[in-house]
């Protein structure tokens, strides 16, 4: 149970919702420090709790190694047996396996290579400098704590989600909450592909519960160079193409800010909150440097957050695209009885949150219910 | 509301990203140029066919392009230097994509100027200094437009350009360049 939780992630891990959002169905946060973020830990002790208050029949220590489609239904194999059923939950998550691009094993042997299933803590890596490639919540996190260990690191970025930690005095994500963005449903996305490839926002949560976008990373010294697009002779080849992703990710976060204080003011809802706020644009570095020779020892490590992919090797189900996602409307996954939970954007822009599996689940397993009583 | 009209058939754009999506292979393009020397540092270079939807395709016309180096280099000047087309791809590139978006975003473009400045330090190719570049040290891309649009919009309009842009991600981005010599 919570197994990527437990044993997958980082030690310094945080969830990125406060306390009080993470909520499961008939479970609200009781504790002292509603604005705090749980640590990995606390969250194994939550899904832990839930599954014995819950009284699931959970079978811990399965793991399920083929699903396949017979008459009536699905045969599942596991590690501890066969198991017949009509229909089956797809609840395995969208970040089983780290994504790394394949410019990686053009890296000199000299250099270690990490993902963020390796990596555990700063005093893990070898001495020297790290490039972390990818600055989302996961290459922004590492980042700053290998900075912080008295590191030189660099960090590639691409295309990112900017968000101040809080905005008017309160979490971004009661923001994000309280104003419906995350209400959206998955049919009313214009672009739906393109919303469940989101890149996490940039954010971490710490109990100083401060902002971690690119600004801070570099006050704090860490050189920001552009997207990693090859490697030639030796040497990482960056995109000199930085200033516009910073344009586009202040540009969004302006936008989304504009939607919180337009909701706030025709809601009447301006009192309760700080005034209105604009964060400084993301600082262009007076030179970005386009390459790296990575033989030179001036890194020692790369860590790749570079994204997660989900695992379905198991599913022998012809309903993964060719990009790896399975193809499913709102959860109903593209064959009878099956269906999905806990993937981005699966029915609203909230389905990923521990607090958004309760709205999605109610309404696939209306749909599942609906199919059995149909079938008799 | 009234319609805005940059030009731009926007349908037939996000149509062909539609019926593209599915068929990977009809969005493979090959561009093609021919240069032809003529003396000292003047060549021509002629661009007509191109290869596209799965066929061979042609502009309505042929088009030829005089590339030499100015006077100051000690040449005749009988055209712009070739890194100046460079320059040319890249604003001709983000000023259709700027009225694109508009025209997608519902934005009545007015007027669109812009100036591009390629500092370059010519040592480089003069070999001067092994450790200057050849190339443009720094791009500059200076955008003056005229629409219907707040502030904001139009510096989103400016940044989704550069962001489809293929200049911009040819001049931005390493591409793997190779260059032979026919057999006789």
């Amino acid at each position: 149970m919570a197994n990527s939780w437990r044993r997958e992630r980082w030690e310094s891990l945080r969830l990125l919702t406060p306390n009080w959002q993470s909520r499961l169905p008939g479970h609200r946060y009781s504790g002292p420090d509603p604005d705090g973020y749980m640590t990995a830990g606390e969250v194994v002790e939550l899904i832990d709790r839930f599954a014995a208050v819950s009284r699931a029949p959970v079978r811990t220590g399965t793991n399920v190694t083929s699903v396949r489609a017979v008459d009536g239904g699905y045969h599942v194999t596991t590690s501890r047996g066969e198991i017949r059923c009509r229909t089956v939950v797809v609840a395995s998550g969208a970040c089983n396996l780290p994504a790394v691009p394949p410019i990686s094993q053009a890296v000199p042997a000299s250099v270690e290579q990490l993902t963020p299933f390796d990596y555990h803590s700063p005093g893990k890596l070898p001495d020297g400098g790290v490039l972390v490639v990818g600055a989302s919540a996961t290459g922004v996190q590492l980042a700053s704590e290998l900075r912080r260990s008295g590191r030189r690191v660099l960090l590639s970025v691409g295309e990112h989600v900017r968000l101040p930690r809080t905005y008017r005095g309160r979490d971004v994500l009661w923001w994000m909450d309280a104003s419906g963005v995350w209400d959206q449903r998955y049919d009313e996305v214009d672009d739906l592909t393109r919303a469940r490839r989101l890149p996490s926002p940039q954010l971490v949560g710490t109990p100083e519960r401060s902002t971690l976008d690119l600004n801070a990373l570099t006050a704090s010294g860490v050189e920001l160079v552009g997207r990693w697009a090859a490697v030639r002779d030796g040497s990482a080849l960056f995109s000199g193409g930085l200033r516009n992703v910073f344009s586009l990710a202040d540009l969004k976060m302006d936008r989304l800010l504009g939607t919180f204080d337009e909701w706030a003011k025709e809601q009447g809802r301006d009192a309760e909150v700080d005034p209105p706020e604009r964060f400084a644009p993301t600082r262009v570095p007076d030179s970005t440097r386009l390459r790296l020779d990575l033989a030179s020892g001036e890194i020692r490590a790369i860590v790749w957050a570079t994204g997660f992919r989900p695992d379905y090797r198991w599913l022998d189900v012809p309903v993964v695209d060719a990009k790896g996602h399975l193809r499913h409307d709102g959860g109903a996954v593209d064959s009878p009885g099956l269906y999905a939970l806990g993937l981005p954007v699966l029915r609203r822009r909230r389905s990923t949150f521990i607090h958004g599996i309760e709205d999605d689940a109610r309404e696939v397993i209306a749909h599942l219910a609906g199919r059995l009583a149909a079938r008799g | 509301m009234t319609t805005v009209d940059n030009g731009v058939n926007v349908q037939a754009l996000l149509d062909a990203r539609k019926a593209l999506a599915g068929a990977p292979e009809a969005a493979q393009f090959t561009w093609r140029a021919s240069a032809k020397w003529q003396n000292g540092v003047h060549s021509t270079t002629t661009v007509r066919n191109f290869f596209g939807l799965g066929a061979e395709q042609a502009h309505k016309s042929e088009a030829v392009f005089d590339a030499d180096h100015p006077e100051v280099f000690a040449a005749e000047d009988n055209g712009i230097t070739p890194i100046e087309y460079l320059l040319v791809g890249l604003a001709s590139c983000l000023t259709a994509g700027v009225a694109s978006v508009a025209q997608n975003r519902g934005i009545q473009l007015r007027s669109v100027e812009s100036t591009v400045e390629g500092q370059h330090d010519i040592r480089g190719i003069l070999g001067v200094d092994s450790d200057v570049r050849n190339g443009f040290n720094d791009v500059k891309v200076t955008f003056k437009i005229d629409a219907d649009a707040s502030p904001q919009d139009i510096e989103a309009l400016v940044a989704q350009s550069q962001k489809r842009s293929a200049v911009f991600d040819a001049l931005t981005n390493p591409t793997n360049v190779t260059v032979e010599v026919a057999a006789a």
